[in-house]
């Protein structure tokens, strides 16, 4: 349905996108993860075809878009990352606008207007400025302005950013029935959690490129431990020593925290018995399976967060 | 056609959504419009301002005396007596442009200065110097009427002949051409004659200004008055619609900050649609200020459009279109709203001013003139001038039109190539 290659973008003497190259299905959920300043965006903007790429080629259901009025724009959507919508007009004027700029009038924008408002559940607003709107809602408001010509491909970028709790489960929500609709989702984000969560496949981006593409269980096998045993304790200070036992990969002492990065779980009882004869005195124990963000600390160096 | 009406209606709900907008658009131009007119001359009426002048008369004699009388009688002027220290005061402050002092003994000095050598009396002119112009109109004034009262004192009244008499005796004296001397005599006994016949009979003699003059303002048609509302509420207008052209280009500079210029080049539109409905709306914003303006002009101050209907609708359009081209210029060259909005108003002004719209360029030096022709907004204002207050036909209307169009062009023309249509 939507397929990139070899993406290249320069800014002056930037490189803001090299070679990116992705593929989503139908009703696949592609995620794009990376900190700010990755290239999420600049990518996007190459795949709705409002940035020329410097190289590469963009391709919607198997057709480059070409020129302003190109019929394959009415198979995509775009949701910006800012909030682009109208704070001084009302919630259906903003939708109404938006729907018309794909041709909708009369009887089918009505019934688009009332589809949508539906789906991001903002239909008991629709008479109220989209000034007056909570941050949360303007998300939604800003989801549902690009769904009005009904697209095939969704392009979102960072859709749940600067969002409380709730809303974001509200939006993830109006995203899995999009999904569950057949529709063809490219969703960036710097939270790896709802990468996690919402998407089929990930890639990960850094400095511009692509540093790993997969599903959600591939990617964490690039993890290099297969989890991590947390153990509050006290008494206790020899790292190196446990370093050297064998299946522990990592060992960080903390205050009273030990993490652990170890192989395999088979040798957790040890560990701990270990621990005891040494005179720790352990507090409580949990394990962690390693995540995203340890993937991308290992392929980086960098956590996500302050990267 | 759905999605550029779509966008022309958004704009118009956005533009009058918003008070700060109309604001500036119908309400300031109405009111400094006013406030102009009213200073440059007012409504039709039949009267001039009159310029108050001070007299100090310090010789009090009959000539001064009928001089003052003849000086109230005059058109142009409202005169006053005043003590000295007071009128210098006054016109040092500003309250009154100009004050004349007629020193001791003027009567007599001036009418023996008028049949002999020797000094003459001076009398002062203190003027405001910011008002040079009605100094020397009063100068003027003065001249004429000091002759014709001088010289019938001269040819009358009792100090007419004392003068005269003198005037003999001192000529006995005198080394002159004896020939001269004779023929001088001789018009000096046919004075002293004249005034010794019966004051019925002479009719008041002495010298007067050999001709009068009258006063015809030409306007639109004889009858027609003077409107000062007319140019003041143009100037305004042009200067607020430019002002509307500026939020035109900085809200398209804004739309690219907040994300919505992505969206609208998500959609597939074309650059004609997108530019062509922004500059629609533009012009249709400013033909509904230029009739919101001119009507409010019509009811207050009762200012027609005296010259051809056509050609003031025909300037009105020309110059919102080239206001909305103004305004997309702005957007094109513009890099953020904060930078651009700072330049746009400083040239916005400097055109206004130049465009004649605050003072009439007929009152700009020569040399401005053709520097000015070259600025579509002066055309604006002439093309206006011309259609009301003026009343001139359609056909004075078409160059303002061709030139408020080529503008229009030149604008639009460089906008397009300038524009960043990619939204990075
Ligand atoms: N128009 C532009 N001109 C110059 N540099 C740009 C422009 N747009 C983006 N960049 C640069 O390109 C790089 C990638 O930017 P991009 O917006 O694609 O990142 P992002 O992954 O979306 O980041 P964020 O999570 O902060 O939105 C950044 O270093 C940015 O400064
Ligand atoms: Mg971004």
């Amino acid at each position: 349905m939507l397929s990139a290659k070899n993406l290249r973008k320069a800014f002056g003497q930037l490189q803001a996108v090299s070679d990116v190259s992705l593929e989503a299905a139908k009703g696949e959920v592609l995620g794009l993860l990376g900190p700010n300043g990755a290239g999420k965006t600049t990518t996007i903007g190459m795949l709705a075809g409002l940035v020329p790429p410097d190289a590469g080629e963009v391709r919607i259901a198997g057709e480059p878009i070409v020129g302003d009025t190109s019929e394959l724009k009415r198979k995509l959507g775009l949701v910006p990352q800012e909030l682009a919508l109208f704070e001084e007009l009302t919630a259906t004027a903003n939708l109404d606008l938006f729907g018309a700029l794909y041709g909708l009038s009369g009887a089918a924008l009505a019934r688009e207007r009332a589809r949508v408002f539906e789906l991001v559940g903002l239909a008991d607003r629709a008479k109220d400025r989209a000034g007056t709107f909570s941050g949360g809602m303007k998300r939604r408001l800003n989801l549902a302005a690009a769904l009005m010509h009904d697209p095939d491909v969704i392009l979102l970028d960072e859709p749940t950013v600067g969002v409380d709790p709730q809303s974001r489960n509200a939006i993830f929500d109006n995203l899995e029935s999009l999904k569950a609709a057949g529709k063809t989702l490219l969703y960036t984000t710097h939270y790896m959690e709802e990468a996690a969560r919402l998407c089929d496949r990930i890639a990960i981006m850094d400095h511009g490129k692509v540093i790993a593409y997969d599903d959600l269980s591939g990617l964490l096998k690039l993890a290099p431990v297969s989890r991590v045993v947390v153990v509050e304790l006290a008494d206790f200070h020899r790292v190196d020593a446990v370093l050297g036992l064998a299946g522990v990969r990592e060992a960080e002492l903390t205050g009273n925290q030990l993490r652990l990065g170890i192989e395999r779980v088979e040798d957790i009882p040890g560990l701990l018995t270990w621990l005891l004869s040494q005179g720790a005195a352990i507090d409580h124990v949990h394990t962690e399976r390693p995540t995203l963000e340890t993937v991308f600390l290992h392929l980086t160096g960098r956590s996500l967060r302050d990267a | 056609m759905t999605a550029f009406w779509a966008l022309v209606i958004k704009d118009l709900r956005l533009f009058f959504g918003d008070r700060r907008a109309v604001i500036m658009s119908f309400i300031a131009p109405i009111l400094i419009g006013s406030f102009f007119g009213y200073v440059f001359g007012g409504g039709p009426k039949k009267e001039q301002s009159k310029v108050k002048v001070l007299v100090v008369d310090q010789d009090r004699s009959a000539t001064t005396k009928e001089l003052m009388g003849s000086l109230e009688k005059e058109n142009g002027i409202e005169a006053a007596t005043a003590e000295l220290a007071e009128a210098r005061e006054a016109v040092r402050k500003g309250r009154a442009p100009v004050a004349i002092v007629l020193p001791k003994g003027f009567g007599e000095s001036a009418s023996r200065a008028l049949f002999m050598p020797g000094a003459k009396p001076e009398i002062t002119v203190m003027y405001d110097p910011s008002h040079t112009v009605e100094s020397s109109m009063v100068r003027g004034m003065l001249t004429g009427q000091i002759m014709q009262t001088v010289s019938k004192g001269a040819f009358s009244g009792e100090t007419g002949k004392r003068t005269v008499s003198e005037a003999l005796r001192s000529l006995e004296g005198s080394t002159m051409d004896a020939g001269e001397k004779s023929t001088l005599q001789g018009l000096l006994k046919s004075v002293e004659k004249y005034n010794a016949l019966p004051p019925a009979s002479s009719g008041g003699g002495g010298f007067s200004i050999p001709f009068a003059m009258k006063d015809e303002p030409l306007t639109a048609r004889a009858g027609v008055l003077y409107n000062a509302y007319a140019h003041s509420f143009g100037g305004m207008a042009i200067q607020f619609m430019l002002f509307m052209g500026i939020d035109v280009g900085i809200g398209m500079l804004l739309l690219r900050q907040r994300g919505l210029w992505r969206r609208f080049r998500a959609a597939p539109l074309s650059k004609t649609v997108l530019l062509g409905s922004r500059a629609c709306s533009a012009t249709l914003i400013g033909m509904m200020i230029l009739s919101v303006v001119f009507t409010f002009a019509r009811v207050a101050f009762d200012v027609r459009i005296e010259g051809s209907l056509l050609g003031f609708v025909g300037v009105c359009a020309a110059f919102s279109l080239m206001t909305a081209a103004y305004g997309m210029l702005i957007a094109a060259i513009g890099r953020t709203p904060e930078a651009a909005r700072g330049l746009a108003i400083l040239a916005t002004l400097l055109m206004v001013m130049l465009s004649g719209a605050w003072v009439p360029s007929f009152l700009f030096p020569q040399w401005m003139q053709p520097v000015t022709k070259a600025i579509p907004a002066r055309w604006a204002m002439d093309g206006i001038d011309a259609m009301t207050w003026r009343g001139s036909g359609g056909e004075e209307a078409v160059m303002p039109i061709l030139v408020l169009l080529s503008g229009a062009l030149v604008f639009g023309v460089v906008a397009v190539w300038r524009f960043r249509w990619e939204a990075e």
